[in-house]
């Protein structure tokens, strides 16, 4: 393993494999036991450093890290120095000095951890930086998917929605592919970057073609304001066209799953019946993220001395 | 005034010969000349060309002394080769009146180092809703014949009309930051392969494409002059290169960092690779070369562009865009046109000198290195290398793209109407 978690091509087969093994353990290890905790990380300093809000993400990180018996500090923009115009150079040498062992970087640039990876010691994992990567959610969707399916080999996942601005779609579409499986993207041309063709993915824009073909359907949150800068017409013409709702479905196979990361607009890319349905992973999916997070973090913090 | 005898120059990279330089002015060229009381610079291997000639840097001041002044410019330019260099208006204040340009222009004076030529702003506050007073200036002691809002384009296209019409009065020319501002909405980078990976909002190259067509079928309708900055696409190349062909009087410059790097140097998201245009293709880097080489583009213009630490020292999305090119612009197109066989020296002297002169209404500059011309002069020494160091430069700033980057060629001397400006390498004030 690299010594940070920047984006999701920092993990090869073998270094991608390794921490949905270890996920798999931890939570072999933890289950059953009254106190759901791991003395792996203790006196280790897990620094959470949110500047933009995503209760979901802080809080299965400080999860993660609680349960490894890290001790860890939320450090948000709103209420800090950071509103009084500190930079983030600043920001992180304060948390440095303070001695943090990793710090957990959820940013609205794109770039800003590995910005901040050439300023500190310790190791930043990636929580999401603007509209580049969110690595960890990669790996729980792919670990999710492993424990569905059983395998990732040969798995067709169809990635649908606002690949543009998704920092999902960038991250699944490297690590699902490093592990082997089938990506198609599935999406109005507007809302697919200039370039796409350079991944390893296939696109299409046409949902109702891929999803019979699909093992694995992964719904991106598709915000309303984008019809505003005419990505598309309306939001019921989105839904219309990409939306997933029970008609589009009954179109899957018998086994395929449906995945959303969240927050999801109901109605919007997906019908409530969907997403409650026995096919949707979705709250499976935040469990997984809190196992997949202590994989992570015990796997770069966990060699290195105390 | 002290006079100087260069031993041995290769004019233009021509055979060795010795100039006099007398009263500010070349008295002499030919072989074993001697004068008395003349101070000696022995210039054996050396290539002596026309002062260079810069038609676009930013020097700051007034508003951002903090990141560069007028003499530190200056001082930057000088070391670089320049004898005159053209001083962009978007400072703070905007240099959109007779009053900012002459103080620009008296700073420049008091340095002393380069002609700083100021540029006029096309606009007022560069807003782009009407014209500043180009007359003024145009009159004024700093005499501007370039106007330009760089930085931002005129994008209003009557308003463009109106500013191209309007200087033929004045002599003068309007150079056009080619972008169309609704193309570029949070720009970040080049759009292509590489912004679709690093997440960062593309920059299309048909924004600039589609400014320059525009301007160059307004430049013709009216017949005006119109020069376009920091031209950075292949697609910008063939519109110049077709607009040239009908004769529409187009001229276009293009940086040294478009000659040389490109989208790949934002992978780390470093911003000290910001810039805008952004840095583009390989492809587009191989075009603008040709452009340059065949005169579809007309000369190398620095846009040098210092910002403060805290201006570059955070997330890319909100780094100013820029970089420092005084310095290293001559190393820079030595590199990339002269040791690729694109350009010989003469070439350069056209590029860098010639045609920038020309296009700024500069009569003192860009002149050939003959007697009775005015002595400001180049000499350089085109074998070595060295590796570039950001705390070495004279600018103000660090924001240097080529840090650690080995580089061909070195400035030994500068003359600006007689009066060395650098000599050993070394700035003389």
């Amino acid at each position: 393993m690299k010594r940070h978690l920047l984006e999701a091509a920092d993990l090869d087969l073998a270094d991608a494999t390794l921490v949905l093994d270890t996920a798999a353990q931890i939570e072999a290890a933890l289950s059953g036991r009254e106190v759901k905790k791991l003395p792996t990380l203790r006196g280790r300093t897990v620094v959470n450093l949110f500047y933009e809000d995503s209760t979901r993400t802080r809080i299965s990180f400080e999860l993660a890290a609680k349960r490894l018996s890290a001790d860890v500090i939320n450090f948000s923009a709103k209420g800090s120095s950071v509103s009084k115009g500190e930079s983030l150079k600043d920001t992180a040498l304060t948390l440095e000095a303070m001695g943090s062992d990793a710090i957990v970087i959820r940013h609205g640039a794109s770039g800003a951890p590995h910005q901040l990876a050439s300023w500190v010691r310790g190791s930043v994992v990636n929580a999401g930086d603007g509209t580049h990567e969110h690595p960890t959610q990669a790996l729980l969707d792919a670990y999710t998917i492993r424990h569905r399916l059983g395998r990732l080999e040969g798995v067709r996942v169809a990635v649908v929605g606002d690949v543009l601005h998704s920092r999902v779609a960038r991250s699944n579409v490297r690590l699902l592919h490093t592990l082997g499986a089938e990506v198609t993207l599935v999406a109005p041309p507007t809302l697919l970057p200039v370039g796409v063709g350079s991944w390893p993915a296939e696109v299409s824009y046409d949902l109702d073609a891929v999803l019979p073909k699909a093992d694995v359907v992964m719904m991106l949150r598709v915000q309303a304001e984008r019809m505003n800068a005419s990505f598309f017409p309306s939001a019921r013409e989105y839904s219309r066209r990409y939306g997933l709702d029970a008609r589009r479905m009954a179109a899957l196979g018998d086994d395929a799953i449906v995945m959303h990361p969240g927050p999801m607009n109901r109605g919007m890319e997906i019908a409530a019946e969907v997403a409650d349905s026995v096919r949707s992973t979705i709250v499976e999916q935040v469990g997984n993220g809190v196992s997949v997070r202590m994989a992570v973090l015990y796997l770069l913090l966990g060699g290195a001395p105390a | 005034m002290s006079s100087y005898l260069i031993k041995g120059a290769r004019v233009l990279g021509g055979d060795p010969a010795d100039l006099l330089i007398k009263d500010g002015r070349i008295a002499a060229v030919g072989e074993s000349l001697s004068a008395t009381g003349a101070e000696v610079v022995h210039a054996t291997g050396l290539v002596a060309l026309p002062g260079l000639v810069d038609l676009h840097t930013h020097l700051r001041e007034p508003g951002r002394e903090d990141a560069e002044t007028v003499e530190t410019g200056s001082r930057a330019a000088a070391l670089g080769g320049f004898t005159a260099v053209h001083a962009m208006a978007n400072t703070d204040p905007v240099a959109d009146t007779a009053g900012v340009v002459e103080q620009v222009w008296r700073l420049g004076q008091e340095a002393g180092l380069v002609d700083v030529v100021p540029v006029g702003a096309v606009t007022v506050g560069l807003k782009g809703e009407r014209l500043a007073e180009l007359g003024a200036m145009a009159d004024s002691a700093a005499r501007v014949r370039v106007f330009s809002d760089d930085g931002i384009c005129v994008s209003d296209p009557a308003l463009m009309r109106r500013a191209l019409e309007y200087v033929k009065a004045l002599d003068g020319v309007v150079a056009q930051h080619a972008e169309e501002p609704r193309l570029t909405v949070g720009a970040q980078m080049h759009e292509g392969d590489r912004s679709a990976k690093l997440g960062l909002t593309g920059w299309p190259a048909a924004a600039e494409e589609a400014i320059i067509a525009r301007d160059v079928l307004l430049a013709q309708h009216v017949g005006a002059r119109l020069h376009i900055c920091h031209v950075s696409t292949a697609g910008s190349v063939e519109i110049l290169r077709w607009a040239k062909a009908r004769g529409v009087d187009v001229t276009a410059e293009v940086t040294p960092h478009h000659l040389l790097l490109t989208d790949a140097c934002a992978e780390g998201y470093d911003p000290v690779f910001k810039v805008n245009p952004p840095l583009r293709t390989d492809a587009d880097v191989e075009a603008v070369r040709a452009g340059l080489a065949d005169g579809t583009i007309d000369c190398v213009a620095t846009d040098h562009a210092p910002h403060a630490v805290e201006d570059k020292e955070c997330e890319w999305a909100q780094a100013r865009p820029g970089m420092l090119g005084l310095e290293q612009a001559l190393a820079i197109v030595q590199d990339t046109m002269v040791e690729t066989g694109l350009l010989d020296w003469a070439g350069v002297a056209d590029r860098m000198s010639v045609r920038p002169a020309a296009i700024g209404r500069l009569t003192g500059h860009g002149r050939p290195i003959a007697p009775g011309e005015p002595a400001n002069l180049v000499l350089l020494d085109p074998t070595g290398r060295s590796v570039v160091d950001p705390a070495a430069l004279a600018s103000r700033s660090r924001n240097s793209p080529y840090a650690g980057r080995e580089l061909p060629g070195r400035v030994v001397a500068t003359f600006l109407r007689g009066v060395p400006t650098v000599l050993d390498g070394k700035a003389q004030r």
